[in-house]
């Protein structure tokens, strides 16, 4: 792989998942982020299906970025998104029908995912389709990692399970481990993701954002126009 | 071989209108890309490619989306009768053991001259033809149209009839929760019951599904010694040894309204609206 990937595109597939995270640096895709961790399993299906389409689009997208019309380039993008996510619906409940029943809608939302669209006007539109394509990849696992340690939390502290598997014995079954319902409800996705804000910041100092005015001091003069 | 020779034959006479697709494709490729022409060129190819790709992906994929349902359908179905193991073969088990039957809510009386396994109460319950609207004060469930004729399945051993199992369906928190109600040859005592299709919140509401909360219907009594509908859920947990203790089931804790929907839903079903008429000539017969 090494040969294929030069140290560019290795920091395109890379970067996504620290450094330039979707969900943590760019803030996109919390919508679902929210809506399908309560469980691992659904998780890592939406992981996947979010990368494949994420993936897919930027390099289909990429591929004619040349030739759309910019009048039109966002139903562009859309129509390819939509019919990719169509796809990988109709795939899911042909081979994976519990977990297609599982995740319903949220399948269907990756259309509105801001991750799949951002990535296509941002990276796809002015970058050759190999590029776009580990772009895609790149933040699709960004979101994957994301998502798996908040469903691996809710999970966890929630239903007391991991993968379907008892971890901690609930009370209700003579254990000891009395569930937090909180866990099971979106909010609590709010809360798990803005600690691992916190915690990539605290490590990463670059991704502490400046604030956005500053107050200006009188004593250095008239300091209006920087 | 004729068959490639016609191949080849057809091949040769699309060539002409392949060289002039190409010709035409580079004049528009070549086109400015903000003008008028490019613009619609390429949003109807676009447009003609993805519909291609998704209704080839829509067709070909159908038939196992099918069989996935129907699988599901039978698995729900020979689990609240009980008959669902680890290794159960699922389609020779109901195909043995389970009848599939169409009821008319009106009378209680079966209807025979419809064909069983063609027929959807769901898509039914749609379809002003075939459904009707509940009115507003009866209608506790919540969901508006009910279908004239429901399927219903009856699990046999030999002639004996073993259970009852009905569809039911209501309004819970978030969502309408579809599941079968299993009942006893008498028409009175439950089996068991479960929720196939619910969206309800997962871990409160969501219980629904919960082997260990389901396995306390087992052994209730649906209806009380006047034939009226008896079953609800209490809030906290039965007391086996109050009075009424056979027609309670413990709520879902932490799920007040979800647990009011389940109730509402099996008084409903089990009413004059649903199943009453024909329970009665079921416990009639026996």
């Amino acid at each position: 792989m090494s040969a294929v990937l030069n140290e560019e595109t290795k920091n395109v597939l890379v970067s996504p998942l620290i450094d330039n995270n979707p969900i943590t640096l760019q803030v996109l895709g919390i919508c679902s982020a929210l809506a399908v961790t309560s469980q691992m399993s659904t998780s890592l299906i939406m992981a996947i299906a979010l990368t494949s389409v994420t993936a897919c689009s930027s390099a289909t997208i990429s591929m004619i970025r040349n030739h759309i019309p910019s009048s039109i380039r966002i139903i562009v993008q859309m129509t390819i998104i939509a019919s990719l996510v169509i796809i990988v619906d109709q795939i899911l409940k042909a081979f994976a029908y519990e977990i297609s029943k599982q995740l319903s809608v949220f399948v269907g939302l990756i259309i509105t995912n801001c991750i799949v669209m951002g990535r296509a006007e941002a990276f796809a539109m002015k970058n050759p389709p190999l590029e776009s394509f580990i772009d895609g990849v790149g933040n699709g696992l960004g979101y994957s990692l994301i998502l798996i340690i908040v469903a691996f939390f809710r999970e966890l502290f929630g239903s007391g399970k991991l993968l379907g598997i008892d971890i901690f014995p609930l009370a209700k079954d003579g254990g000891w481990y009395e569930p937090n319902g909180l866990m099971l409800l979106p909010p609590s996705a709010f809360f798990i993701i803005g600690i691992i804000i916190w915690v990539f910041r605290q490590w990463k100092s670059e991704q502490v954002e400046q604030p956005d005015f500053k107050i200006l001091e009188i004593a250095h003069g008239e300091g209006g126009a920087h | 071989m004729p068959n490639e020779n016609k191949k080849s034959e057809f091949i040769e006479k699309l060539n002409p209108y392949v060289e002039k697709f190409k010709v035409y494709r580079d004049k528009v490729l070549a086109l400015n890309n903000d003008s008028l022409e490019k613009t619609i060129a390429i949003a109807l190819s676009i447009c003609f490619v993805c519909a291609i790709l998704v209704s080839f992906s829509a067709v070909a994929l159908k038939p196992l989306q099918i069989a996935n349902k129907a699988y599901d359908m039978k698995r729900n179905i020979l689990d609240v009768a009980g008959l669902l193991d680890e290794d159960t073969d699922v389609d020779q088990a109901f195909d043995s053991q389970v009848d599939a039957k169409l009821v008319d809510l009106e009378t209680g009386e079966y209807v025979e001259n419809m064909d069983v396994d063609a027929y959807d109460q769901r898509k039914a319950a749609k379809d002003p033809e075939l459904s009707v609207e509940i009115p507003k004060d009866r209608d506790i469930a919540h969901i508006k149209r009910k279908a004239k004729i429901a399927k219903v399945y009856l699990v046999k051993e030999g002639d004996e009839i073993k259970s009852i199992i009905l569809p039911i369906h209501g309004y819970g928190l978030w969502s309408t929760m579809y599941g079968f109600l299993a009942l006893e040859a008498d028409g009175k005592t439950v089996q068991s019951i479960n929720f196939y299709d619910q969206a309800e919140t997962p871990g409160l509401g969501g219980e629904v599904v919960n082997p260990n909360w389901r396995a306390l219907w087992r052994g209730k009594k649906a209806y009380d010694e006047s034939g009226e509908p008896a079953l609800v859920l209490v809030k906290g947990t039965v007391d086996p040894n109050k009075p009424g203790a056979e027609y309670q089931v413990d709520g879902l804790a932490g799920a007040t309204l979800t647990s009011v929907g389940v109730s509402n839903m099996i008084r409903f079903w089990l009413g004059r609206d649903g199943f009453a008429k024909y329970l009665e000539k079921v416990r009639k017969q026996s």
